[in-house]
């Protein structure tokens, strides 16, 4: 699963737009600045372009030797920083070869021919949908391959005599996406089905509908002009002829809608409306047979249209959100490597973790994730549980201790026994915890079906008692009164209102990289009051990098990054890690390494024995000057042989380029700004004090945090809580509105009211400005709404309505409401909230 | 004006088309992706290198 994380570091958008051609001293395929003194090339349309990484160079090679580099010409954004294939990934998609795991995934279309949806990532425009589409239909064997723009979802087709499963999604590693096969028939094919029946019942209801208005405007020009009987009679059947169907099929959602709640004994939108189209619909029917009255089937169909159109429109929204949720929460199904034999280390299987059961021996390789509960058998290494307890620092661990399903290995491997699976795992645990505590969150959507449900009551009431009046003192017009009372009162103008501002403002949100989860959360969001950041991970960058080498050895800066980098070469520690990429590409092999667990490492490179650790590892292994330890923010790594200290390499956690500003953005806007972290005292001041934040609370377990938040709120106080580890779940799960980081963990992210799916900080402050505009918007939608109801209902009443009048006026009415909430749509709405 | 009971059921048979190519239009598919198309219009796709069957594991 290594790649797959790789794969979804963050993307920065190459400037310019055209074939986006990231700035000189950058890599050419993915953006990223190219590390001093690395000299990696690819030739690529018919020039030398720098690479950043050997990842990005493999990726880079082998676009162009497949001839795609047409790829690099048509992209509008840098592409994800490619990750070399590791002999664990090609292992990973082998079990999908095997016939008992891809049975789920994989649909068989002929003898050998078999079908396999794919979810693909680090799709960032349009061209990376073309060299998809162009790299796997050219592999021998595959017989069709579709990419859908719009989902970032792929269907292929193979043979499988002459490619596997596996091959293709290793082709698609290649050149720098992940792949992984899902199971279509769940959510995604429901949605589909979905939508190509609303669509099939809009274009019914359009076509027809413009027929019957056509009759039905001959049919007024005839009232007014005098016009023939038989041509009068013509038109009506004509009419009923176009409108049944309408009725029938595109009408059944609303008329199904009104069925379920009378039969529940409630009262919803569809009810009014399934009233007024029946009533309008049978009063016409019986002037058409009778020829008596008239005949109102242009406003049925008109009022079905317009309602149809409103209800697609959210559903893409609804949709779009879904989508992006889902394949954030899927992954590879996690895997894990069984001992097949119960004393010895000799026999070895990979196999999905879901199939281990409590008893069975594991082998948990370093850099790993550890599959499931249990305890260690044999081997001591450090275990990162950052994912559980957001301290980052591994904790060592030796025969005996436990493992949580999770937690990383960082150092040597592990044999575990297995203890706990499933749902009964910690991991599982918590996730339970979460949905919890969002059941608890206040139903604000709820309170709003209430009064809906009311208003539609009274409406219901009023219709009643006017169609009685009339029935009374004017039998012949009391149904057109009654048709044109159901017909300007239908609450849809009342109903839009709130719901198209949300659809609109999170369309926009989802533009700008932050995904909603929720419509209701918006409401919330522009009443915040407070805003609570976690430290590491989202005000900073959350990886440490090299800021610092400082050397006073003859030997020279670089050849000492090497030596450190081949040190650190075999260690998946964050800050091996920061040290390898700093010093670019490995030139050097360290031999006899030792890993030494929270102290360092040692080894020898050309002969000579390295020591790489902290101060107090060095110290115990170096004899020459004592190393100094003298920046308190900062983690210092020193480098030295038997004799002296050579270098010290500086590592710092950056704090995002855009926190600053994001931070004054949001005191400006009003809201209390406070920084809640579980590191110490000294380093949560100083990353506050460059950022103007004055209220710092340190030394945080995740328990404080959720008290902390929780007094906040009894004190009256809307509460955003931003966030990225698991430690982060339970407060953000307790917050007004959560917002979870892009890096951040799958069950945070599954949890959390808002998701920011670029790298970009401030984006927080633009959501709250678009959300205060939307809130301005919706109730200016709902003073329309309610002024118009309260002028053209007492119209009706008295009769001055005619029901086709009644029927543009609703449709204005509505129509306005779409209008004004789509002003949230267009980009000024979000450059005016962001400058 | 008696040309209306030709042309109304004319309209009918029309619409009925229509609707029965709209229908279709749906069930191939051609409704799923509406953004991809207008991107891959931009494309050429005249320059493919077929790679030798044997070097493509």
């Amino acid at each position: 699963m290594e790649p797959a994380v790789s794969l979804n570091r963050p993307v920065p958008a190459a400037p310019g737009h055209p074939g986006a051609v990231p700035a000189p001293d950058c890599c050419y395929h993915c953006g990223l600045p190219v590390p001093a003194g690395l000299d990696l090339q690819v030739t690529i349309q018919g020039m030398a372009r720098p690479m950043c990484c050997a990842g990005c160079q493999a990726v880079a090679q082998a676009i162009v030797a497949a001839g795609h580099s047409d790829f690099y010409r048509h992209r509008t954004q840098a592409s994800a920083t490619g990750a070399e294939l590791v002999p664990d990934f090609i292992q990973q998609t082998r079990i999908y070869d095997h016939p008992q795991v891809r049975k789920s995934f994989v649909r068989d279309t002929g003898a050998h021919e078999h079908e396999a949806a794919l979810i693909l990532e680090g799709i960032v425009c349009a061209a990376c949908v073309w060299l998809n589409e162009r790299h796997i239909r050219q592999l021998p064997g595959v017989l069709d391959v579709q990419v859908n723009y719009a989902t970032h979802r792929a269907r292929v087709r193979w043979d499988d005599t002459r490619i596997q499963l596996s091959e293709i999604l290793q082709a698609i590693q290649r050149i720098g996406y992940t792949a992984h096969p899902y199971d279509p028939a769940q959510q995604q094919q429901a949605r589909e089905r979905e939508r190509s029946v609303l669509l099939r019942r809009i274009g019914i209801a359009g076509v027809l509908g413009m027929q019957v208005m056509m009759l039905a405007l001959a049919l007024y020009v005839g009232e007014w002009k005098g016009m023939e009987d038989n041509f009068t009679l013509l038109f009506r059947w004509t009419g009923l002829l176009l409108t049944t169907p309408v009725l029938l099929y595109s009408g059944l959602p609303f008329l199904r809608g009104a069925w379920r709640d009378l039969r529940n004994r409630s009262v919803g939108m569809d009810v009014p409306v399934a009233l007024g189209i029946l009533v309008a619909y049978g009063g016409s029917v019986h002037t058409t047979l009778t020829g008596r009255g008239e005949v109102y089937y242009d406003s049925v169909v008109m009022f079905i249209f317009f309602l149809l159109v409103s209800r697609y429109f959210e559903m893409v929204a609804r949709k779009r959100g879904a989508e992006s949720a889902e394949s954030l929460a899927q992954g590879l199904p996690a895997m894990a490597t069984r001992l097949t034999d119960s004393t010895s280390d000799s026999g070895q299987e990979i196999v999905p973790a879901i199939e281990l059961h409590p008893g069975d021996r594991v082998l948990v390789k370093p850099g790993a994730t550890v599959p499931v509960d249990g305890t260690i058998e044999s081997g001591h290494s450090g275990v990162s549980e950052a994912l559980l307890s957001g301290e980052s620092t591994p904790l060592q661990k030796s025969p005996g201790n436990a493992l949580i399903g999770g937690s990383i290995n960082m150092d040597s491997p592990l044999v575990m026994r297995v203890e706990r699976t499933g749902q009964d795992t910690v991991l599982a645990e918590i996730t339970r915890l979460l949905e919890n505590a969002q059941l608890q969150k206040p139903a604000l959507t709820r309170l709003a079906d209430r009064i809906a449900a009311g208003f539609v009551t009274a409406v219901l009431l009023l219709a009643g008692l006017t169609g009685l009046y009339w029935w009374q003192h004017d039998p012949q017009h009391w149904l057109p009164v009654l048709i044109s009372v159901l017909v300007v009162t239908c609450p849809c103008a009342l109903s839009l209102a709130t719901p198209t501002a949300i659809s609109a403002a999170t369309g926009t949100l989802l533009g700008r990289g932050v995904l909603a989860t929720g419509g209701a959360r918006l409401e919330t969001l522009a009443r915040a009051t407070h805003v609570v950041f976690d430290k590491t991970g989202t005000l900073t960058e959350g990886v440490p990098r090299v800021v610092d080498v400082q050397t006073d050895s003859p030997l020279g800066r670089a050849a000492l990054l090497e030596i450190a980098a081949a040190l650190e070469s075999h260690s998946e520690h964050a800050a091996a890690q920061a040290i390898i990429s700093h010093a670019g590409p490995a030139r050097r092999v360290a031999h006899d390494l030792r890993n030494h667990p929270g102290a360092g490492v040692s080894g020898s490179v050309n002969g000579t024995e390295w020591f790489l650790g902290n101060a107090g590892f060095v110290q115990a292994n170096c004899s020459g000057a004592r190393p100094q330890d003298d920046t308190q923010a900062d983690t210092q790594i020193f480098l030295a042989d038997a004799r002296r200290v050579h270098a010290r390499f500086s590592l710092r956690d950056e704090i995002r380029a855009d926190a600053a500003t994001t931070v004054r953005q949001l005191q400006e806007a009003g809201l209390d700004v406070i920084l809640m972290s579980g590191d110490h005292r000294a380093a949560a001041r100083a990353v506050a004090d460059r950022l103007g934040i004055t209220t710092v609370f340190a030394d945080m377990k995740p328990a404080d945090k959720l008290a902390e938040v929780q007094r906040l709120q009894r004190a009256g106080n809307v509460v955003i809580m931003a966030g990225d580890g698991i430690n982060d779940a339970p407060v953000l799960g307790a917050a007004d509105i959560s917002v979870a980081m892009q890096a951040a963990a799958n069950i945070t992210q599954a949890g959390a009211d808002m998701i920011l799916l670029g790298d970009q900080l401030q984006v927080i402050a633009g959501a709250l400005q678009l959300a205060r505009r939307s809130m301005r918007i919706i109730r200016q939608n709902l003073a329309w709404a309610i002024g118009y109801n309260l002028v053209a209902l007492p119209a009706a009443a008295l009769g001055f309505v005619a029901p086709w009048m009644a029927a543009i006026g609703m449709s204005t009415s509505s129509l306005l409401v779409v209008i004004n909430a789509l002003r949230l749509t267009r980009s000024s709405a979000w450059t005016s909230s962001t400058s | 004006m008696d040309i209306i009971y030709l042309l109304i059921p004319l309209s009918l048979v029309l619409i009925g088309l229509i609707v029965w190519m709209f229908v279709w239009a749906i069930r191939s598919g051609q409704f799923d992706d509406l953004e991809g198309p207008a991107h891959r219009i931009l494309m050429d796709d005249d320059d493919i290198v077929k790679p030798p069957p044997d070097e493509t594991p």
